[in-house]
């Protein structure tokens, strides 16, 4: 089912080196004025994230929207430059100024997956035509023949089937899901390392989601390929990605394997995600929600980000400290750390409180 | 709510069938549903994107627009008679025939009844509420351009006072009044659109998805407000969402359309622990939870068919896993499973006593689900 040159990919399994890492990364988008006297503004819409991609594992980021998780998505697809940090491509650092070259090796290693399947492809195409780009510009394929062999299979590797009818149809004639599998299948045909997945699936049909969940999944395992996962669904993060991290206004708050972050959530805005998330089991609890998680509130300005924890306006453990200064890392075990004043050296106690 | 006024009925469909006339063939896009809802009921409607729960709602507010039309059936619907509040116009022409007859139908009333109808009894929140608003107007415009149009003689003083208290209902502050939509962010504009669905206080208000485009935070606020507002007015609601497990927590009373049909009615509890349709449980679990095992998941296998050539029999047939013969011939009637509970209703052969002898439990249901998994495992 894959392509000859599929399977001569080393086996990076036991290998622990990233491919893809991201080493305190600042993004901020200045606003142009027309008056030139007034001072400039910023968004600053990523602060410090740091994260690595391996082999055959996936990272969920996880957030509310304008928590900057596609910003970050876009700089590792170099669509942006970042303002500060670097970008390692196999512990080699990307350079802002760099040769055609480097830069479309590096676009054809890493690749997206966007949101929305109805408008990332172009009606007037159809599906061969779509696939057929990736396969020429990188002189993966010398004629037709050869070229339409290579479309079939990836069309087969998405579980486009048959094959044969799907490779003339055009966007209009297919489904969502469908559409989304070309998408991916587009991706697949430069034989990429990194997958970028920004919210694959929250446009499709509940019923659809799990097959395109799944096929990624498959790919993930079976091909080794790198995922970056963004969503804003927390469940869908446990069950597609091995590692979570949670994003709030551009700051990572707490991050580490998704069962942890799911099961044992420590940060008081992952606490309020996964309160917040429609979870039937609700029917059969008898207490009128006890564990409630009061904090309420949007993602603030990120013109004028609050100070310090920028969550500290909807938390409701906000201590003055919290205003002051961003908390450090403070690891909790198990690669499982967190961003929070409750859970650092100077406050034990009310963190035992909170987690009681 | 009390018992007495939780029995009154307030809607009763029958029967009622929606086709879209196409230059390629007819459309049945709503195919003999009945439900009935009453006073303070909150009703869910799920299935995926092209059953029909759309078109449904549509129908029941008479806002179909041609191809789309009511090929057949009736919706009944009980005023309160002893009406007596403030934002209530009893010059309607919809008076009148109210004295004679208990009920209405509304898909008989003329243009004038209809407009006397819509806001007072029944309002709807579109599912792109984000988009409902006009962006040229404040939002305290847009409410008062509600109650002017409908209550023509009162002052001033008295739309704008209304107005305050129907953003505070919301939990917007009264100084809102003059923002513009675009100054507000889309938690807020979607309270916006439910306090003017309020703005007559309606028996009855429609919700078409609603918080799809929010996130799973605000949507939680809005979800508690939309609760919180029903349980205050005695308001019954039709929420419509394509996510199961949102709707399980909100509502009293679950639908799950299929391809036009009504495959299953029952209340969210029952939905939840004993879907009874096989296609009920495939959505049900059609995606991840955020708590218990680990488990490799399985959708329903397939898509929904193109309504233009409905499989024969059961809709829901070919992508079913446990069809029989039957399934491929007989066309399945929403019918009670048991005597006993007259609310469950399942529109499939395995609770036909012609078919089978006696329906499938909840985990046979789920063991042929999980052989299937097995199945996509070695593919």
């Amino acid at each position: 089912m894959s392509t000859s040159s599929q399977l001569e990919n080393p086996d990076l399994s036991q290998t622990s080196e990233a491919i893809l890492e991201v080493k305190h990364l600042y993004k901020k988008f200045v606003m142009h004025r027309l008056n030139p006297l007034a001072r400039t503004q910023a968004v600053q819409a990523v602060e410090n994230v740091s994260f690595a991609l391996y082999a055959g594992r996936a990272t969920a980021l996880v957030g509310e929207s304008g928590s900057g998780k596609s910003t970050i998505a876009r700089i590792l697809a170099r669509l942006y430059e970042p303002t500060e940090g670097e970008v390692h491509f196999h512990g080699k650092p990307l350079k802002k100024q760099e040769g055609a070259g480097s830069l479309s090796t590096y676009r054809r290693n890493v690749q997206m997956v966007f949101q929305d399947p109805f408008s990332s492809l172009n009606p007037v195409h159809n599906v061969q035509h779509h696939l057929s780009r990736p396969l020429r510009v990188n002189n993966y394929v010398q004629n037709a023949k050869q070229e339409t062999e290579h479309i079939l299979a990836l069309l087969r590797r998405v579980s486009l089937t048959p094959a044969e009818q799907f490779i003339s149809k055009y966007p209009h004639q297919l489904s969502g899901g469908q559409r989304q599998r070309v998408v991916i299948a587009r991706a697949l045909a430069t034989r990429p390392e990194v997958l970028l997945a920004d919210e694959p699936v929250s446009m499709l049909d509940v019923s659809i989601r799990l097959d395109i969940l799944n096929l990624l999944l498959r790919l993930k395992k079976e091909e080794r390929i790198a995922v970056l996962f963004i969503t804003h669904d927390i469940a869908s993060a446990r069950y597609f990605a091995e590692e979570t991290l949670v994003l709030y206004a551009g700051q990572m708050v707490e991050g580490g394997p998704s069962d942890v972050i799911t099961q044992q959530p420590r940060h008081p805005y992952t606490r309020l995600l996964i309160s917040s998330a429609p979870n039937p089991k609700v029917l059969d609890r008898v207490s009128d929600g006890a564990e409630e998680m009061p904090a309420r509130g949007e993602i603030p300005s990120l013109i004028h980000p609050p100070s310090g924890c920028r969550f500290h306006p909807r938390c409701p453990h906000a201590m003055p400290v919290c205003k002051e200064r961003f908390p450090a890392r403070t690891i909790l075990g198990d690669n499982h750390w967190i961003h929070c004043h409750l859970y650092g050296e100077e406050a034990k106690l009310p963190a035992e409180n909170l987690a009681n | 709510m009390s018992i007495q006024e939780q029995a009154q009925k307030l809607l009763d469909v029958t029967d009622l069938t929606i086709d879209y006339e196409a230059a390629n063939g007819t459309v049945h896009a709503v195919k003999n549903v009945s439900f009935t809802l009453h006073r303070g009921e909150i009703l869910g409607i799920a299935g995926e994107s092209g059953c029909g729960k759309s078109t449904l709602a549509y129908g029941i507010a008479r806002l179909l627009r041609p191809p789309a039309q009511v090929a057949g059936g009736q919706v009944l619907y009980y005023p309160r008679k002893d009406r007596q509040d403030a934002y209530y116009s009893a010059a309607s022409s919809l008076q009148d025939v109210l004295q004679e007859q208990d009920s209405i139908d509304i898909l008989q009333l003329s243009s004038e009844q209809l407009r006397a109808f819509r806001w007072h009894e029944l309002s709807i929140v579109f599912q792109s509420a984000m988009n409902a608003l006009n962006p040229v107007m404040t939002i305290g415009m847009q409410i008062i351009d509600v109650l002017q149009a409908h209550l023509p003689d009162k002052p001033m003083r008295f739309y704008k006072r209304r107005a305050i208290e129907l953003l505070d209902l919301v939990g917007i502050t009264a100084d809102r009044l003059n923002s513009y939509p675009h100054q507000l962010s889309g938690g807020m504009r979607q309270r916006t659109v439910i306090a003017i669905a309020l703005a007559l206080r309606p028996d009855l208000i429609i919700m078409d998805e609603p918080t799809t485009a929010l996130d799973v935070v605000i949507q939680r606020e809005i979800l508690e407000l939309i609760s919180s507002l029903c349980k205050e007015f005695n308001t019954a609601l039709i929420f419509i969402t394509h996510d199961l497990s949102l709707l399980l927590e909100l509502s009293h009373k679950i639908a799950i359309m299929y391809a036009g049909n009504l495959v299953e009615q029952a209340t969210s509890r029952e939905m939840y622990h004993h879907p009874g349709h096989p296609y009920s449980y495939g959505l049900l679990n059609a995606f991840p939870t955020l708590d218990g095992p680990q488990l490799q998941m399985v959708g329903i296998p397939g898509a929904p068919p193109d309504l233009r050539q409905v499989p024969p029999g059961c809709a829901f047939n070919p992508r079913c896993i446990m069809a029989f013969d039957a399934c491929r011939r007989v066309v399945p009637q929403l019918r009670p499973v048991s005597a006993e509970t007259s609310e469950r209703k399942v529109a499939c052969h395995l609770y036909d006593p012609r078919f089978s002898v006696r329906g499938p439990t909840t985990e046979q249901i789920a063991y042929c689900y999980e052989t299937l998994s097995e199945g996509a495992r070695v593919e």
